[in-house]
């Protein structure tokens, strides 16, 4: 079995075509990244102004909450609902992006509130002290100091994105996840386990990809054997694992 | 609702089978946690070395680990196996930093002094350090199985039986109510999970409780 999954993955037509690992794995990633774009120009700015106001707290516990929906009925419902009212092919893209932003947003959005949330409020007091105006405080040293838990739902979000863009297939959504579904539904096992590898080690790049960005983008202050942490604890592993607000529990 | 009071029986049934997928990883998952996470508080390389490795399990999408489990461990396709063990590792990716974290947060004067009341290594951590971790061990705990519960509902994909399939099937047949069915009993099941562990920690932390009644920790003021 193992050699004929190897050799589907090799053959160059399963690669070349409209269908092929290619054009899937070029659509995958396309998908994850305007999502995930998406959920942070919406998630960002949102979790920025409820951490700096501290009003609003309650849309932070509705994400949250939220978070309980399974994925698979998000994705059908909003398949069953809102694709019938969009014209041509857009039908089977239009909902299953909507279903991934709206997984994508909590992560992004709790993450940013709490990094904000946790600046000791010392720190925001000498930026207002020293004459900063509030968009400045926000900028220049809110978003900065949450740098480390606003990276940490973003890759939360992504892994979600990723993983659900793969189930997505079943909705008619293209990516990688059409070898998992369609094998199945013929019965194609080498098909099916190697659009599993593919997809497991798309994940692990991308995580590993944002892993190296958390790391760039942290300033350095905040970084490892910096200053006291702001974040809670060590950023050694994937935020998924950790105990921070920004964990992603469904997929 | 109609469709529901229709079917209700079949609900409850596939209820419990999805309780079942979700409970049983929660809870295997939690015992191989246990020692896992005990050996990264305990030996400072293996900390790095555990959190990572559970973070690259935790990053493989749930259908690709579906699929893919057959191949390791020889079962078929269908087998209900694949799930628990999938939903298993996930539990494991999950708890063992928390176990982690939860132990090292057991302050290191109560350690301290289970040591000079003569408290060896395994009765410290049974009676002394455990304890004291429940409330950080059941925050973890509730987010794994809200986890679980949602993810089980993907088992439908590979045929495996539990809820999900009514949100296969609603979908796949166009039936409203049975896909709204599927989801508010998804939903309704997290939420029992969420409330029995909050309640099982409640239970297992009564001094929580005492603290909370006299407005302040107990310990300090028994130090006053």
């Amino acid at each position: 079995m193992i050699e004929r999954i190897w050799a589907w993955l090799i053959a160059s037509s399963s690669w070349v075509g409209p269908d092929g690992i290619g054009a899937r794995l070029g659509e995958h990633v396309l998908f994850s990244v305007v999502v995930v774009a998406a959920a942070i120009v919406v998630g960002v700015p949102l979790g920025l102004w409820i951490g700096h106001l501290g009003r609003g707290r309650w849309l932070i516990a509705a994400a949250n909450a939220a978070r309980a929906v399974p994925t698979l009925g998000l994705l059908f419902a909003l398949a069953l609902w809102v694709g019938p009212h969009i014209p041509g092919r857009w039908a089977f893209v239009v909902p299953s992006l909507v279903a991934l932003l709206l997984l994508a947003i909590p992560p992004v959005l709790a993450g940013t509130y709490a990094g904000v949330e946790a600046i000791d409020p010392a720190v925001r007091d000498a930026a207002r002290a020293m004459g900063m105006s509030p968009l400045r405080v926000i900028r220049q040293v809110e978003l900065p100091n949450a740098m480390p838990l606003v990276l940490s739902g973003v890759r939360s979000a992504m892994l979600q994105v990723v993983a659900t863009a793969t189930i997505a297939a079943y909705v008619g959504l293209g990516g990688l996840g059409r070898f998992l579904v369609d094998g199945l539904a013929s019965g194609n096992y080498p098909m099916t386990a190697g659009g599993a590898i593919l997809v497991a080690a798309l994940a692990l790049v991308i995580d590993a990809v944002l892993a190296l960005a958390q790391r760039l983008l942290v300033p350095a202050g905040l970084r490892e054997g910096g200053r006291e942490r702001i974040a809670s604890g060590r950023h050694t592993g994937n935020p998924a694992t950790a105990g921070d607000p920004t964990v992603s529990p469904a997929r | 609702m109609t469709w529901f009071l229709d079917h209700w029986d079949e609900v409850i049934t596939l209820a419990r089978q999805h309780a079942v997928l979700a409970a049983l990883p929660l809870a295997v998952g939690f015992l191989l946690a246990l020692p896992l996470g005990w050996a990264a508080r305990r030996w400072r390389t293996a900390y790095p070395i555990l959190v990572t490795a559970s973070g690259l399990l935790y990053t493989i999408p749930s259908l690709a680990l579906f699929v893919l489990l057959p191949l390791v461990l020889g079962t078929r396709i269908l087998d209900p196996l694949n799930v628990v063990v999938a939903m298993t590792i996930y539990t494991v990716a999950l708890l063992v930093r928390t176990v982690a974290d939860a132990l090292g947060a057991v302050p290191e004067g109560v350690r301290s002094a289970a040591v000079a009341l003569g408290y060896r290594a395994p009765r410290r951590f049974m009676t002394v350090e455990l304890p004291l971790a429940v409330p950080v061990l059941v925050a973890g705990l509730r987010v794994a199985a809200v986890s679980n519960v949602s993810i089980v509902s993907v088992a439908s994909l590979i045929g495996v039986t539990q809820l999900g399939d009514l949100l296969t099937d609603g979908y796949n047949r166009a039936i409203g109510g049975e896909l709204i069915t599927g989801i508010l009993a998804c939903l309704v099941l997290a939420l029992l999970f969420d409330v029995t562990l909050q309640g099982l920690g409640r239970l297992l932390t009564p001094w929580v409780r005492v603290e909370q009644a006299r407005g302040r920790p107990v310990t300090k003021g028994a130090a006053a």
